[in-house]
């Protein structure tokens, strides 16, 4: 069974079509690459996905059970995270605590208004293994506004794994970084795939992440798909060349 | 801050505190005035659970710190001659007025959260302004005090002795403050904290925004009603004035000129309001107009309270 199955999922804004009929399955263990130029969907696409908004119409299907009408909190506990195109995170917090309030709404603690010594202690571990696997443990106790722009999206990627998803969802993850940043954000995204086993869904517009990183490719222009499928077809598909690559990567 | 100053500054507070009716005479102030001052430190930490730690701000206060004052007193003057059983009634109330009213109105957010705390708080002023039979209307609940507490073969005289009341006071004080600490340093407080940086990041992380806003605004009406009852007790009267919504917009004043964003920041801001109130008072029946420029002085140059340029210096 497909882990992510959306079926002929349709949004409008008034009289623009954002997102046209689209289909996708990811599969357990994959790592999905969207594509498109600018205005193509994408983003609205993965607000479908993550539950920021309904779809028009069409349905989604997470783990066989059917999560259309889910609130984003819901959606969250089944197993889905997700980081979004402009960093979001708890800007005047440490990165530690940024990760402490990930693990422990993650543990189903967030209610509680005292914890025992060894949840302190197990909530602790949690953190600074996810400091360690994302090269933060050196800041860890820096307030995370004033970090460089690499350093906030570790910490929201970060953020995003503490809660355990089975789909984690990437929008834009190395947008507006220099080489060597993306560079770090590419390898910390492969890590996170092979030693996670996690399902990635990746909007990218670097193209040298998209075709390193996915298993799979699925091209949007103009809100419709208009190609599916393994790096290399994509890359040899007219139809993608034309509309797309043909500008950016002849 | 580092922690030894922060721990140090909390030391020092807490001194401050208890030895407070003893230095007050010495720079020209009195028992009752440093009484007046813990309990509306109380009011003011207390609305800044939600205000400073949950970025959410609420004009309505006073409408539970009044129905804390109106439930002890009038249980005292009517129910039973009970100091305890008085503050019991009116925290009960309060919270449940709060967590109803609290229901209704967490969904909005910003501007019409605070519109909304305003015109719900109003409804309880005007009751309290019109039900002459049972509140006294404008005139307020009189000929009642406050009864001393009986704790076995002992008793304590808070009514007969000024100084033995401050303490009484500063007990309850300090067990709320106790548990606000407490609260905020737990995960629950953290999400709070999650709320007030980031809403879409918290949403996105689970947080349930609107259920954690409501427990967070029950929780300050719970606290900021306990101030309330101590208020009728310290005056031995209570009347409209306690609800209305200048209390209100007083105790985000004590807040943001102490800095809504440390922990004892509307404790300062608190004791900054009272002293000059109390002072100037004395001179001028436009002392409101004295506060508010040292408001609008505070706010011009320490954007953070009081507090927060203390924060920013000894980090820098």
């Amino acid at each position: 069974m497909s882990l992510l199955h959306i079926q002929d999922a349709t949004r409008r804004f008034g009289k623009l079509v954002a997102v046209d009929h689209v289909s996708l399955k990811v599969e357990p263990g994959e790592l999905r690459a969207i594509i498109g130029p600018n205005g193509a969907g994408k983003t609205t696409f993965f607000n479908l996905v993550s539950g920021f908004f309904p779809p028009t119409s069409g349905t989604i299907l997470f783990d066989g059970r059917d999560i259309t009408a889910m609130s984003p909190e819901r959606r969250v506990q089944h197993g889905m995270a997700r980081t979004f195109q402009i960093t979001e995170i708890f800007p005047e917090l440490s990165i530690a605590d940024n990760l402490r309030i990930a693990v422990e709404v993650a543990a189903g603690l967030g209610t509680r208004a005292w914890l025992g010594a060894s949840q302190r202690a197990a909530i602790g571990a949690r953190v600074d293994e996810l400091l360690e696997m994302g090269d933060l443990a050196a800041k860890r106790s820096r307030t995370v506004g004033a970090l460089s722009h690499g350093d906030q999206r570790a910490a929201e990627i970060m953020m995003s794994l503490a809660l355990r998803p089975r789909l984690l969802m990437l929008d834009e993850p190395t947008a507006g970084m220099g080489d060597q940043e993306t560079y770090d954000i590419a390898c910390l995204i492969r890590r996170l795939h092979r030693s996670e086993r996690l399902s990635i869904l990746l909007i990218e517009h670097d193209m040298r992440v998209v075709f390193n990183l996915a298993d799979r490719i699925m091209v949007l222009a103009e809100g419709k798909v208009l190609a599916e499928g393994p790096p290399d077809d994509i890359a040899n598909s007219e139809a993608v060349q034309r509309a797309y690559l043909g500008t950016s990567a002849a | 801050m580092t922690p030894i100053a922060r721990r140090g500054f909390d030391i020092a507070v807490w001194v401050a505190l208890l030895f407070m009716p003893y230095w007050m005479g010495a720079i020209g102030g009195y028992t009752e005035l440093a009484t007046r001052i813990v309990v509306m430190a109380l009011a003011a930490m207390s609305l800044n659970i939600l205000l400073g730690f949950t970025g959410v701000l609420s004009f309505g206060h006073a409408a539970y710190f009044g129905l804390g004052a109106y439930g002890t007193a009038l249980t005292i003057k009517y129910l039973v001659p009970s100091t305890l059983l008085g503050m019991a009634v009116g925290i009960v109330t309060a919270t449940a007025a709060a967590a109803v009213i609290g229901a209704l109105i967490v969904k909005r957010r910003g501007v019409y959260f605070a519109m909304v705390t305003i015109a719900f708080g109003q409804v309880f002023y005007f009751i309290a302004f019109r039900w002459n039979a049972v509140t006294g209307g404008d005139d307020g609940v009189t000929d009642w005090h406050r009864m001393p507490i009986g704790l076995g073969p002992a008793r304590l005289d808070i009514f007969g002795n000024d100084k033995i009341f401050y303490y009484f006071v500063l007990a309850i004080f300090a067990i709320c403050v106790g548990l606000m600490a407490g609260l905020l340093n737990s995960p629950f407080g953290r999400t709070l904290l999650a709320i007030r940086e980031n809403e879409r990041r918290a949403r996105f992380l689970g947080i349930p925004i609107e259920r954690h806003i409501w427990l967070s605004f029950v929780v300050s009406c719970l606290f900021v009603s306990v101030a309330g009852c101590l208020y009728a007790l310290l005056n031995n009267f209570t009347d409209p004035r306690a609800l209305r919504f200048d209390l209100s917009g007083n105790l985000v004043i004590m807040a943001v000129l102490g800095g809504m964003r440390s922990f004892w920041g509307p404790l300062i801001g608190a004791a900054i309001f009272v002293a000059l109130q109390d002072y100037v008072s004395s001179h001028t029946a436009n002392w409101m107009s004295v506060i508010g420029l040292v408001f609008v002085l505070v706010v011009r140059f320490f954007p953070r309270g009081v507090l927060g340029v203390l924060r920013s210096r000894s980090s820098a």
